[in-house]
């Protein structure tokens, strides 16, 4: 290999490195305008051969200091830019701050936003892990219908997103102490319209997809996460789940009006990349049957606590880490008070961040398009990984 | 049991553990309660393995570690305090001295420092949060605390990133390196005093706004001192 070799077009460069103990390896820098990585995230691998022997992810491509311009303005203020953190799943990440300011300023939330919140939460999951189903079937190579499948079903949810809110992706809706716009039956009508033919979509994906021997071939032992390891290194949601830990925050925690919907936790056995997709598409399931159930009990009511303070807003003195079950993960905000009108210190979780610890343990021994399958089934956003 | 129940509890039997370096109790006034414990830096790891293993505890993951900049500051504090007030002149002799309560406003200087937060769950058992605190000395650039990062891997991101953006130095962190800013920024953005510099894009154009933000950023160094002259 001549180590002068031009950087190749297809946003991977590589070069001849010497390890004395593995003799000539190979360094592949992919990204971090690689189309399989997902936005602006670079992975410097080694290769012997063809296998990974060192993988080591570089951050910070999207990084704006997200924390330092929420501690530059008030806390409302900073609701719009959650939006931007994980921008699939703008509804959860308004709820993570909306429950962190919540606990902060110990406000209470109406029954009704209750219900809106874990409706629209849901279809978030819904919306994340479509994508992600379409997105790691691209990455096995298995370019454009899949994915063009799952944004069909995507833009319908986001198309509700849009006649709520106002926006598709960034939404801004949630509010401390309940929810922005009070939905209408018509919209109502429109979600349960929706839900009742997503089962039909999911039917249909999946008999197209998941028995496919391909995507057995490529995704099943790959890429295989011990549950003591995913534990230890925090990992949290899907993945987490996926290697057979039974741990879910809207079990664990019960935040919301979670503890009234009953739901299964689907579990892996493997934790290989197949599991990790599989334990989605069975969660989509699983909330489907929320969203029905939230759907009948939906109770009438103010959307928004009257006694909740939305402008001149000063929490007391203190501080609060506020989590919910996003659909990457746990995603969390810790914020604290000095009794100002803007946070002291505003701090978020990033779920694909620490998601991401365990990509080179989990690469090792693979072949390069491994990774890309096993970084598609971490699931990440460079939006909130770099923030 | 309350948080407040919980967290003293949990004092205690770590006082019983590591007689010499207890943690000490931080209340949290706010409606949250989340009450932490602040540790000692010398004895941090130890406490966290502790926690780790402790089979009642079981604390398996670190769910969020973050860090909080502190500057010098100046706090004005109500102290209540009992003077005893000699006799007056024409009292009968053999009159006890009057005890009075008198508030005092004392004004204090809390001294810089960095802190680090740990939030400790346990998946196992399904409680938590355990709040950790660890805090350095001051707010030099040198500043170092004990890595939990062999203790959980969780935190091996999230300290690399605290340590570019506050610039604690966490020994025992398997590579320690920035996360998000370059290797060769020189600054710690998120630290309450950080300048951000004026020149990303350094253009030299002889315009007097330009070059008056340039003597700004880099002054002229003493004559004679070798250094090279500014831009």
């Amino acid at each position: 290999m001549n180590p002068a070799a031009p950087p190749s077009r297809a946003g991977a460069s590589v070069r001849a490195v010497q390890d004395p103990f593995h003799g000539d390896l190979l360094e592949v820098s992919m990204g971090p305008h690689h189309p399989s990585t997902h936005g602006v995230f670079r992975m410097i691998a080694t290769l012997d051969g063809e296998r990974i022997v060192r993988l080591k992810p570089v951050f910070g491509y999207l990084h704006r200091n997200h924390e330092k311009l929420g501690e530059s303005t008030s806390y409302l203020a900073s609701m719009p830019y959650t939006d931007r953190l994980d921008y699939l799943n703008s509804m959860t990440n308004n709820w993570a701050y909306a429950l962190a300011v919540e606990k902060l300023a110990g406000q209470a939330v109406p029954e009704r936003a209750e219900h809106v919140r874990i409706l629209l939460a849901e279809l978030t999951r819904l919306l994340n892990h479509t994508c992600l189903a379409g997105f790691l079937l691209q990455d096995t190579g298995c370019s454009g219908t899949p994915l063009m499948y799952a944004f069909r079903e995507r833009e319908a949810i986001l198309d509700l997103f849009e006649a709520l809110s106002g926006s598709r992706m960034m939404c801004n809706f949630q509010r401390f102490g309940g929810c922005r716009v009070d939905p209408s039956p018509a919209w109502m009508e429109a979600v349960s319209a929706l839900v009742g033919r997503y089962d039909r979509f999911l039917d249909e994906y999946e008999e197209l997809i998941t028995g496919n021997e391909i995507l057995l071939a490529r995704t099943q032992g790959v890429g295989v996460l011990p549950a003591a390891l995913a534990i230890n290194a925090g990992i949290t949601g899907p993945m987490l789940r996926a290697s057979g830990v039974n741990h879910d925050l809207r079990r664990v925690d019960g935040y919301g009006l979670y503890p009234r919907f009953p739901f299964r936790i689907p579990l892996g056995d493997h934790g290989d990349t197949y599991d990790r997709y599989m334990v989605r598409m069975l969660e989509m399931r699983e909330s489907l049957g929320i969203l029905r159930a939230v759907l009948r009990d939906l109770p009438g009511g103010p959307i928004i606590d009257p006694k909740a303070k939305l402008r001149g807003f000063r929490p007391k003195p203190g501080e609060a880490y506020g989590r919910i079950e996003g659909p990457k993960g746990e995603i969390g905000f810790y914020l604290v008070s000095d009794g100002g009108p803007n946070p002291y210190r505003y701090r978020v979780r990033p779920p694909s961040l620490i998601n991401l610890t365990v990509l080179e343990d989990l690469c090792l021994g693979h072949t390069v398009a491994d990774a890309v399958i096993i970084l598609g089934s971490i699931d990440i956003v460079l939006g909130e990984v770099d923030r | 049991m309350t948080a407040m129940e919980a967290i003293e509890q949990l004092h205690a039997r770590l006082s019983a553990r590591f007689p010499d370096a207890a943690p000490t109790v931080v209340l949290n006034p706010g409606p949250a309660a989340q009450h932490s414990l602040l540790v000692p830096a010398t004895q941090a790891r130890a406490i966290a393995e502790f926690l780790r293993d402790d089979p009642e505890l079981q604390l398996d993951t670190c769910s969020n570690v973050t860090g909080i900049d502190w500057p010098e500051r100046e706090v004005t504090e109500t102290v209540r305090r009992t003077v005893t007030e000699p006799p007056a002149a024409d009292a009968p002799p053999g009159t006890a001295p009057a005890a009075k309560v008198v508030e005092e406003k004392v004004r204090r200087v809390v001294p810089g420092h960095l802190e680090v937060v740990y939030h400790l769950y346990s998946v196992a058992r399904g409680h938590g949060p355990v709040i950790l605190r660890l805090r350095t000395g001051d707010r030099g650039e040198k500043v170092a605390l004990p890595s939990l990062t062999p203790v959980w891997r969780a935190c091996e991101f999230q300290e690399r990133e605290v340590f570019d953006l506050f610039g604690v130095v966490f020994t025992g962190h398997p590579d320690l390196r920035r996360l998000l800013m370059w290797d060769e920024f020189r600054n710690h953005p998120m630290r309450k005093d950080y300048v951000e510099p004026d020149d990303y894009e350094w253009e030299p154009t002889p315009h007097d706004r330009i070059l008056a933000q340039a003597r700004r950023h880099y002054p002229v160094p003493p004559t004679g001192s070798g250094e090279p002259a500014p831009r």
